[in-house]
């Protein structure tokens, strides 16, 4: 009887602290959007969303160039992210000797342990000069960023397709194999197509994190809030531009930080239900 | 049954896999979070420690932060003051509150940056005790009591690799409007310029706006850089590129230009030749008291000025003897 008792106690007081999270989930939500909406419905959300001019003192709040730029760096990220960490999920998980992967393993993890600041601290020390010595222009530019995104995204994309590889029945490798297939006919055609869908929640939760770096990006986008015209061009994303101006802002320019807030609220959440609905489908 | 919760791994976002024998299960439907509702026995599966350990740090971590809190709260109530605001005026206040602790070792002084809009607003609003700003007060903060602690000039900044050493007045206006992008012609190499640039609500973008730029608006095109610092550490590593920073913060690894052929100096601030100089305020919600106004008359006494004569400012009182 009195196991019974403690048993409720703490399935309850796990019940309060897992809905406590939510709490604070909806309370972020309520707070952002009653900042951030009076300002959209005040400019109206077209000119806030399409307007291409970011100048708080005049009192212009067009975010549409930060749109564009959060899109660009995010596309070069996984354009940098997909291959490098595909390959990796494949060696890891196919060719690894085990003594290997004791070492790789917690390396690849330890990647997402390193501080964002980090990050943005090499990429402004070391890989900036570099873009700007060989490849021209300012150095800090999209290029930079999504280079330093994508190896940000990496541990992120490794860990989930390597988990959904590893969770496919043994029995799909063994009769591709036992077909004739060669070792990597049967990874390419078999393997990797079975496990598509985790693939893919791990590419859409990559994007998610890339969307959301924001120190980082602070350090080597150049936070220029002209329309990028190539991947050269410095610029400057949705969350960068919350980093950087919040501490100064005051009034409307407060309320429209808290405005891009809103449209990156959206976005992430169109990003989280589009992979759940992508890694369900598959199933169904 | 292969279900993993992922928050281990990035914490932000959690996605439920499912796959092969799950598939056909008839709570295949449910919401995520759903599932963490009605999960009972689920959760003692292979994997649901994960699930608890994010439980347990959270709740450990909210115990922590309390804590803190806590602490903090007991220091507010024992004695100290808070001196917020403009990140140009934060390490010069920083080596005061420094000199200040030294002389009154039971006095508390916190100094932290946020910029001068923010510093005000603080100050405004009881966070701060005092508020720097590095721009002048605006019409409607006028109600406020500012108190100018010295003078700072800002620095017009190139690379050391760049030949160009003095430009007019005119001329910087126009690169930084954007109607001159080449240094060619202003007598440099054949390449673009790079414009680096304060981020809105800066004090010292303020303060160059107002007696340098005019009515002109500063080139959409810049960079923008969120401090003093990080100005300097673009500046310094990009040959091309142009910035302005406080004074007192230029070093070896960059050059200040002279305007008009008149050098950044403190002869030629004080006598009015360098004329894009702006004052650091001290920022108080009604006449100091206490330990903000023995702080205040340190500062505006000889070794705080002296201390800031040292470091390069122009100091508002001249002092005299040794």
């Amino acid at each position: 009887m009195m196991m019974e008792i403690r048993e409720k106690i703490i399935e309850k007081s796990m019940l309060l602290i897992a809905l406590s999270s939510i709490g604070i989930l909806a309370l972020i939500t309520f707070f952002i959007f009653e900042q951030g909406l009076p300002l959209i419905w005040k400019i109206g959300p077209k000119a806030f969303i399409l307007g291409e001019k970011w100048i708080p003192s005049k009192g212009l709040f067009g975010i549409y160039p930060m749109i564009v730029s959060s899109f660009w760096v995010t596309l070069g990220a996984l354009l940098l992210g997909i291959p490098l960490g595909l390959a990796c999920t494949v060696f890891l998980s196919e060719w690894t000797p085990p003594a290997v992967g004791i070492v790789l393993r917690p390396a690849i993890h330890l990647l997402a342990a390193i501080p964002s600041v980090i990050y943005g601290f090499w990429g402004l020390v070391v890989f900036v000069p570099l873009i700007r010595n060989y490849l021209g222009g300012p150095g800090l530019s999209i290029l930079s960023g999504s280079v330093i995104l994508g190896f940000m995204i990496l541990p992120t994309i490794i860990s989930i397709s390597e988990d959904s590889l590893k969770a496919l029945p043994p029995s799909y490798k063994e009769g591709a194999l036992a077909l004739g297939a060669t070792h990597w006919q049967t990874i390419w055609r078999v393997l990797i197509p079975a496990a598509k869908s985790g693939v893919v929640a791990s590419v859409i939760l990559g994007m998610g994190r890339a969307i959301g770096e924001t120190m980082a990006m602070i350090m080597v986008l150049g936070n220029s809030v002209k329309m990028p015209a190539s991947f050269l061009d410095p610029a400057r994303t949705l969350t960068t531009n919350i980093g950087l101006e919040m501490g100064y802002a005051s009034g409307d320019h407060r309320q429209a930080l808290f405005a891009t807030g809103v449209v990156l609220f959206i976005i992430i959440m169109l990003l989280n239900s589009l992979a759940i609905f992508l890694s369900r489908r598959r199933i169904g | 049954m292969i279900e993993k919760a992922m928050s281990n791994i990035e914490g932000q976002m959690t996605i439920e896999m499912h796959k092969n024998t799950e598939s056909q299960a008839p709570n295949s439907k449910q919401t995520p979070i759903d599932r963490i509702l009605n999960s009972k026995q689920r959760h003692f599966g292979r994997f649901a420690g994960f699930r608890y350990v994010g439980l347990w740090s959270s709740a450990c971590f909210l115990v922590i932060l309390l804590v803190l809190q806590l602490n903090v709260g007991c220091q507010r109530a024992k004695a100290g003051i808070t001196v917020a605001g403009s990140t140009s005026v934060e390490p010069f206040a920083e080596l005061l509150a420094e000199e200040f602790r030294f002389q009154h070792p039971d006095s508390h002084i916190y100094v932290q940056g946020g910029g001068s809009t923010a510093g005000i607003e603080a100050v405004r609003s009881h966070a701060a005790n005092i508020g720097m700003s590095s721009r002048t007060l605006l019409p409607s903060e006028k109600d406020l009591y500012a108190v100018t602690i010295a003078k700072d000039a800002i620095a017009i900044i190139v690379n050391p690799r760049n030949p160009v050493e003095d430009l007019p007045l005119e001329q910087i206006r126009r690169v930084f409007s954007g109607k001159i992008k080449d240094w060619s012609e202003l007598g440099g190499p054949h390449h673009q310029i790079v414009l680096v640039n304060r981020e809105e609500g800066s004090g010292t973008r303020e303060s160059f706006q107002k007696f340098l730029m005019g009515k002109e608006e500063i080139s959409l095109d810049s960079i923008v850089q969120d401090s003093n610092g990080a100005i300097r550490q673009v500046v310094s590593s990009d040959p091309y590129a142009v910035g302005y920073i406080s004074l007192g913060l230029v070093n070896a690894e960059v050059r200040a230009l002279r305007i008009s052929g008149i050098e950044p100096s403190l002869p030629n601030i004080e006598n009015g030749k360098y004329t894009l100089v702006r004052p650091f305020l001290f920022v108080f919600d009604g006449e100091p008291k206490g330990e903000a106004r023995s702080f205040l008359e340190f500062v505006l006494n000889q070794a705080g000025q002296r201390l800031l004569a040292q470091e390069g400012l122009v100091t508002v009182r001249k002092s005299s003897g040794p």
